[in-house]
């Protein structure tokens, strides 16, 4: 009995490499690759515009970028900006998601629609939009808010906020959206049960909803916390890394695409990929979490 | 069995059709497909360009056509993707309209076919030398003078009035900064952390007799030299830091570009103001459309940039574009045929009377449709003669990234430390030491 169950998980097992396999082939050819060349010219001293001058400098960009008080500033501006937007997105995706679930049946498609219209707009446009916003010379904001001569993009503490602001607008439906669907998979008898048994509101939320959906709170956090990471676009269009607001991403932009320093900017590429390789090893290590739970297995 | 006959018709039905449009199509281009077909790329203008190429196109009669590919809206992004085509060897790039700054990086790169001898002497007679200076590297002319543009010191006349200022005469930043204070009013500069604020610095550090890249022409990042720790960069710090000080730049000095210092040029508390030529044409059209009033139009004058020193002639800022022929072009004897048809003076006119863009040959002001177009046309054509282009090295790149960083926000500037930091900032840019 045993060993035909074990044949029958082995030819399972198998089955799902060859019907993975074509998709895993295909995703290492298109990642692997530049990935690979980013390590190989990482260690070049290699301006694209300056070919005779191309050689091998070994570790000198890794240990340029890692003495450079430039990269620990983006650094911890990018943490900064990750940890407030997602902690605030967290909790405002949360609010949203027991506005869709709980939405009256007939305002519910609308309401959802609603909530997603951010979600569905460039990020750059999105940007813009708020650019144009705050901005001395187009904004309203400043006249709303009775200060109508503050240049928000003047220091970097109120262009981080606006930053922050364009980016939690933007990103929450999508934590909302994941919220959703682990609100959806807790069984309504449990939560029936608990009101039977005289739970109030907050204890049902922190005994019972909470705990049952910390999969899918986790792999919200996960995403969001790497998506935050490699912020860009609302950096670039805002403040093109102006007032000390320059992000990972945008120094390794600026390296690579604005300098044409290849070398350099594919260094830069591998720290920040390291760095995201490490948040998911955090967060699945030390966090436990499950990507196979959350998708309901 | 019959529906792998029917699979088969259906599929004969589709080669005949692909088969019959295929001899459609090669007879309908037949007539064209002997002529060469240029592609210039072109910056984003109002179609002064594409009318160009087409009237060139019409000129060659057969010889080639020219046809137009748009590229994106600021110069960083122009060379952004020109560079990546040109580092892939792309053929289809025959004639590009290049920003004076990125000439030396591209020639530097090999991306530029030379320019013939016998078009040098043409391209050249006439022009302002600037311009040629911006179109040569290492003592060859590498790219052509389209082109050109410089800034004026713009004002409005009850302002200068009231404060007693003497417009006739050469005027010197400090004055301006002065009466703009006396009379509560702003001086318009191009603070923001971007292209033009290197300009700006540009303009003050050659008005005051020194230069940014002292060896522009040297070969590797690591030999270039800088003349911004000198006392000339002092005066230009000092300038930028009197702005701050006094608050003639207003509260959007760190964020003012061309556009948002006309707009507050044109508002009540607009007093002086260095910028393009543009700034008339849009006041006009905005008095056009109703949008400005009919006096303030009457109230905005100009005159040369600013200088540094009260006896030394200013050296406004040079801008506009040179024409380059991709190296990897498979028509580059065509291509400067095409280029010789569009820099010739008489389109160079019709361009600044379509586009505003004034000509980089000087015998296209004397068009006199130019000069009763263009009432500022005088002062342009004599500014584009005192003109000083921007660093023209090829790691220009580097050279304005550290300056737009070390030098903003420019109330923050401190005329004795900051020229130092900067130039030894950029240095070690240029070396290879220290992030951008």
């Amino acid at each position: 009995m045993s060993t035909r169950l074990s044949n029958r998980a082995k030819g399972e097992m198998k089955l799902g490499w060859l019907l993975s396999a074509p998709a895993v082939i295909i995703l290492l050819a298109v990642t692997g690759y530049p990935i690979l060349q980013a390590v190989y010219y990482s260690f070049f001293n290699y301006r694209l515009t300056d070919p005779d001058n191309r050689f091998v400098n070994w570790g000198h960009n890794y240990l340029v970028i890692l003495t450079d008080p430039l990269w620990w500033q983006t650094i911890w501006v990018t943490l900064l900006l990750t940890v407030v937007t997602v902690a605030v997105e967290l909790v405002l995706g949360f609010a949203l998601a027991l506005v869709m679930l709980n939405a009256l049946k007939s305002v519910r498609p609308w309401v959802r629609t609603a909530i997603l219209i951010p979600y569905g707009i460039i990020t750059v446009v999105a940007a813009f939009s708020w650019k144009y916003a705050f901005d001395l010379g187009t904004g309203f904001v400043g006249t709303w808010l009775s200060m109508p001569g503050f240049d928000w993009f003047g220091d970097f503490w109120s262009s981080f906020l606006v930053i922050c602001a364009a980016e939690i607008w933007k990103t929450t439906p999508f934590i909302s959206l994941l919220l959703l669907s682990g609100l959806a998979q807790i069984p309504g008898d449990m939560l029936e049960a608990a009101t039977v048994d005289g739970a109030t509101w907050w204890q049902r939320m922190s005994k019972v909803i909470i705990p049952n959906m910390k999969a899918a709170i986790m792999v919200a956090l996960l995403f969001r916390t790497l998506d935050a990471f490699r912020v860009f676009d609302s950096v670039f269009v805002m403040t093109a890394g102006a007032q000390d607001t320059a992000t990972v991403s945008f120094l390794t932009y600026n390296q690579s695409i604005g300098q044409l320093q290849l070398g350099m900017g594919s260094a830069l590429s591998v720290l920040l990929f390291l760095s995201v390789a490490l948040i998911c090893l955090i967060f699945i290590k030390i966090f436990k979490v499950d990507l196979a739970q959350a998708r309901g297995e | 069995m019959k529906h792998t006959a029917r699979t088969r018709g259906r599929w004969r039905t589709v080669m005949a059709a692909a088969v019959l449009f295929g001899l459609v199509g090669a007879s309908g281009c037949a007539a064209d497909a002997a002529t060469p077909t240029l592609t210039w790329y072109i910056n984003p203008d109002n179609g002064g360009q594409a009318s160009i190429a087409a009237d060139c196109t019409a000129e060659a009669d057969g010889a080639y056509r020219i046809s137009t590919s748009l590229l994106p809206n600021d110069a960083p992004g122009q060379r952004e993707q020109l560079v990546r085509r040109l580092a892939s060897e792309d053929s289809s790039i025959d004639i590009m309209s290049l920003d004076p700054v990125y000439v030396a990086e591209m020639a530097n790169a090999e991306y530029l076919a030379p320019v013939p001898e016998d078009y040098i002497a043409e391209f050249t007679d006439g022009v302002i030398p600037s311009s040629v200076e911006s179109s040569t590297r290492q003592d060859e002319l590498v790219a052509t003078p389209f082109w050109a543009n410089t800034q004026l010191l713009w004002y409005r006349k009850s302002v200068a009035k009231a404060a007693g200022l003497d417009m006739s005469k050469p005027v010197t930043w400090d004055q301006i900064i002065d009466a703009a204070a006396q009379e509560d009013k702003r001086v318009g500069v191009q603070g923001i952390r971007a292209e033009s604020l290197t300009v700006w610095l540009n303009a003050m550090i050659e008005s005051a007799g020194g230069s940014i890249v002292t060896n522009p022409d040297s070969d590797g990042a690591a030999e270039v030299e800088l003349g911004i720790d000198t006392e000339a960069g002092e005066k230009a710090a000092a300038i930028m830091a009197k702005i701050g000080e006094t608050g003639v730049g207003g509260p959007q000095l760190s964020n003012l570009d061309e556009n948002a210092a006309m707009l507050e040029f044109q508002s009540d508390d607009g007093g002086f103001m260095v910028n393009w030529p543009f700034i008339y044409a849009a006041t006009k059209a905005s008095v056009d459309d109703g949008v400005l009033e009919e006096s303030l139009l009457e109230d905005i004058g100009w005159t040369f940039y600013p200088r540094v020193d009260e006896a030394e002639e200013s050296s406004p800022p040079l801008g506009g574009i040179n024409l380059g022929v991709g190296a990897f072009s498979e028509h580059q004897d065509l291509a400067y045929r095409a280029v010789d048809c569009i820099r010739q003076p008489e389109r160079q006119s019709a361009y600044f009377l379509s586009d505003g863009n004034a000509p980089s040959n000087l015998a296209a002001f004397d068009d006199p449709e130019v000069q009763k177009e263009f009432p500022a046309a005088e002062v342009i054509a004599e500014s584009l003669k005192r003109s000083a282009a921007r660093p023209l090295t090829p790691y220009y790149n580097e050279v304005t990234g550290g300056i737009q960083k070390s030098w903003h926000p420019p109330g923050s500037v401190d005329p004795e430390r900051t020229p130092a930091s900067s130039q030894r900032f950029i240095l070690e840019i240029l070396r290879g030491e220290r992030l951008l």
